[in-house]
């Protein structure tokens, strides 16, 4: 007894102190503020869906067919008939070979390296004026649809849980995602940096008209 | 001998042509000069009915004016009208998946006000309700938790302040000089007190399981923003915060909780922040896919390009805010990066020959807008103003050729060149690029 009580009450000291000052990496919990996630409520959130392997990506299918009828009501008046993209909103066909051009064309079919990647921003933020509307076979379905417009995939396509990870995205293998920069070495010269006969205007702003004005009410102005 | 800053500059057409030289003695002695030139060269008012004040009284102080609360929340001056977000409406599809501008041209110091913090949504502006909004941190956790703004505001708090920027800013120059304005060059940067809860403390809350090493952050907007942050960011130094200079966060700006990641492109600091998920790998979402992933000219592309590379610009003088005539100016900018903090800024007039030290205004604060300053006297013949920065890394700020160089001029993001501004004889300003 006499010789437990001696050890003890040292670790009781420490133990208040910590708990006094709050210092150093706390016990998970050690606040205990808000409440633990339940199991259905992580599910209803858990959406999110990995591009490289498809972990995430729910129960269901679509095909190429039903993903046509879904696309002309839901997809068509933004991205155009054929994926070709009204206005602004993006292309989603075609580009295939561009990347090194003048004028690249980056689209589901040229630039994106991931299929289920495809899903998932489909499921997570189409259609634009009202998403989180689609069920998850339509988004397959749509998901086979865009695949099969950039011929990714054959017409029998059917896209599942399964089959998505295993298309073959032109692209998938062009990308670093180890950041090289700083990929520049300036030095900070002071005098004399470059002959002054040399300096040169390449380009100018001047009277390309694509600047809004930047006083009075907000500028309109449409595509020169 | 190092050139003196307060010399003129000859440039371009006429490198011979001597300047002025001036040194700082004479500067301090230019004061009664300068009042001279501002008489001679000051405008003659239009006639007006009302007697000139002074001598008169000011009308504003013939008469009392409003009372305290007026104005329960208080609003810029009537005149100040213009100073305001603006939009390219050409650039974007729509308003919703769009960007506004923050008027840099007409800021003072290093806060960017709350109203002027320049937008980017992917989905509009939500409007949430706090008491409804809730925060879920789960996947490879011992403890998953779901947080209310009530159980958010308990945690201890910090205060930090950072810079957010947008890597697109600057796009839109990467081919040539194409906005004619410091707002739509720059203007997708702004910097704020940001007040929160540090990541770290969060996720020792939750507890992490050892196989975690990535986060998928993730807001309550309509697109469902997402992306993936390795963990020892998370650890390091991201805030979760819910107020922003003194006040809650505006809804534009995540209201009524956003992450923070200091130092890193605008869009991994989640707005609207309503989950974190830990994960073992990074879960590549068309957000770092199909989007803000940089185009090389060899057709490959470069991913998880984070960091915002050092940066400076002069925001006076800028197109729109040009010189009035020849005299004595203060060359006026800001400079920022994402390594940590600002350690010099230089300045030339002369399009890159010579360079000046600029002054760095007190406080310099890492991953936040440092504002610097460069006394000039301007002779009325052209000029071409740059400003430069060199970061504690000892980084430089590139010109645009030396960029190109490198990536072509397809990779959208990252743009952190050199920005020079052309001053004509005639005090307009340009934005033009040099060769």
């Amino acid at each position: 007894m006499y010789s437990s009580r001696k050890i003890c009450l040292p670790v009781a000291a420490i133990l208040l102190a910590a708990a006094g000052s709050l210092a150093g990496a706390a016990e998970p919990g050690s606040f205990g503020y808000g409440s633990v996630a339940t199991p259905a409520q992580i599910a209803g959130w858990d959406i999110d869906v990995r591009g490289e392997d498809g972990t995430g990506l729910p129960p269901g299918k679509g095909t190429v067919d039903r993903g046509a009828e879904v696309y002309a009501e839901q997809c068509a008046a933004c991205h155009g008939t054929f994926g070709e993209g009204e206005g602004r909103f993006p292309k989603l066909v075609g580009g295939v070979g561009s990347l090194r051009d003048e004028r690249p064309e980056p689209t589901v079919g040229s630039y994106w390296p991931f299929a289920p990647t495809l899903w998932d921003y489909i499921n997570r933020a189409m259609p634009m004026p009202a998403p989180h509307t689609l069920s998850a076979d339509d988004v397959y379905a749509l998901t086979a649809y865009i695949l099969s417009l950039n011929d990714l995939v054959p017409y029998e396509f059917v896209a599942d849980r399964n089959s998505l990870p295993k298309v073959k995205m032109r692209n998938r293998d062009n990308f670093i995602w180890t950041d090289p920069r700083p990929d520049t070495m300036a030095k900070p010269c002071m005098n004399d940096c470059v002959n002054a006969a040399d300096v040169r205007i390449s380009s100018t702003a001047e009277g390309r008209n694509l600047t809004p004005r930047t006083t009075g009410p907000l500028d309109t102005m449409q595509q020169k | 001998m190092r050139p003196d800053p307060l010399r003129s500059n000859a440039v371009l057409s006429d490198p011979a042509a001597p300047g002025t030289p001036m040194g700082r003695r004479s500067f301090l002695g230019l004061g009664a000069a300068l009042t001279g030139s501002l008489a001679v060269g000051g405008k003659t008012a239009i006639a007006d009915p009302a007697p000139e004040s002074p001598p008169a009284d000011a009308p504003w102080s013939q008469s009392i004016g409003a009372g305290v609360v007026e104005r329960p929340y208080g609003r810029p001056a009537d005149t100040e009208a213009s100073v305001i977000r603006r939009n390219v409406p050409w650039l974007t599809a729509s308003a919703e998946s769009s960007v506004s501008f923050s008027p840099l041209q007409d800021l003072h110091g290093i806060i960017t006000p709350n109203g002027l913090f320049f937008e980017r949504h992917h989905a509009g502006r939500p409007d949430i309700d706090p008491a409804q909004h809730k925060f879920m941190i789960h996947g490879l956790v011992e403890r998953p938790l779901l947080l209310s703004m009530k159980d958010i505001l308990r945690f201890p708090s910090v205060s930090r302040i950072h810079f957010i920027e947008c890597p697109a800013n600057g796009g839109m120059n990467w081919r040539a000089a194409q906005m004619n304005s410091l707002q739509f060059s720059h203007g997708m940067v702004s910097c704020a007190e940001w007040t929160g809860v540090k990541l770290s403390t969060l996720l020792e809350e939750v507890g992490l399981k050892k196989e975690a090493k990535w986060a998928m952050v993730e807001g309550a907007d309509g697109a469902h923003m997402n992306r993936s942050l390795p963990l020892d960011k998370c650890l390091d130094d991201c805030l979760v915060v819910y107020a922003q200079n003194g006040e809650a966060l505006r809804p534009e700006q995540g209201y009524p909780l956003r992450l923070v990641v200091p130092g890193w492109e605008g869009n991994v600091n989640i707005k609207w922040l309503r989950r974190i998920k830990l994960g073992e790998k990074p879960w590549h979402t068309r957000e770092e896919t199909s989007k803000y992933t940089d185009l090389m000219p060899d057709g490959t592309s470069r991913g998880f390009t984070w960091l915002i590379d050092a940066k400076s610009v002069v925001t006076f003088p800028c197109p729109e805010k040009p010189l009035d005539g020849p005299g004595i100016y203060e060359i006026r900018g800001l400079a920022w990066t994402g390594n940590g903090k600002v350690k010099r800024v230089d300045v030339s007039m002369d399009g890159g020959v010579n360079w000046h030290t600029a002054r760095l205004h007190e406080p310099v604060l890492s991953k936040a807008l440092t504002r610097f300053s460069l006394p000039w006297r301007w002779d009325g013949r052209p000029a071409l103003v740059a400003s430069r920065v060199i970061d504690e890394t000892g980084y430089v700020q590139p010109t645009i050729a030396q960029l190109r160089a490198q990536r072509g001029s397809n990779s959208v993001y990252h743009n952190n060149s050199i920005q020079t501004w052309q001053v004509k004889p005639d005090g307009s300003v340009f934005n033009v690029q040099l060769a």
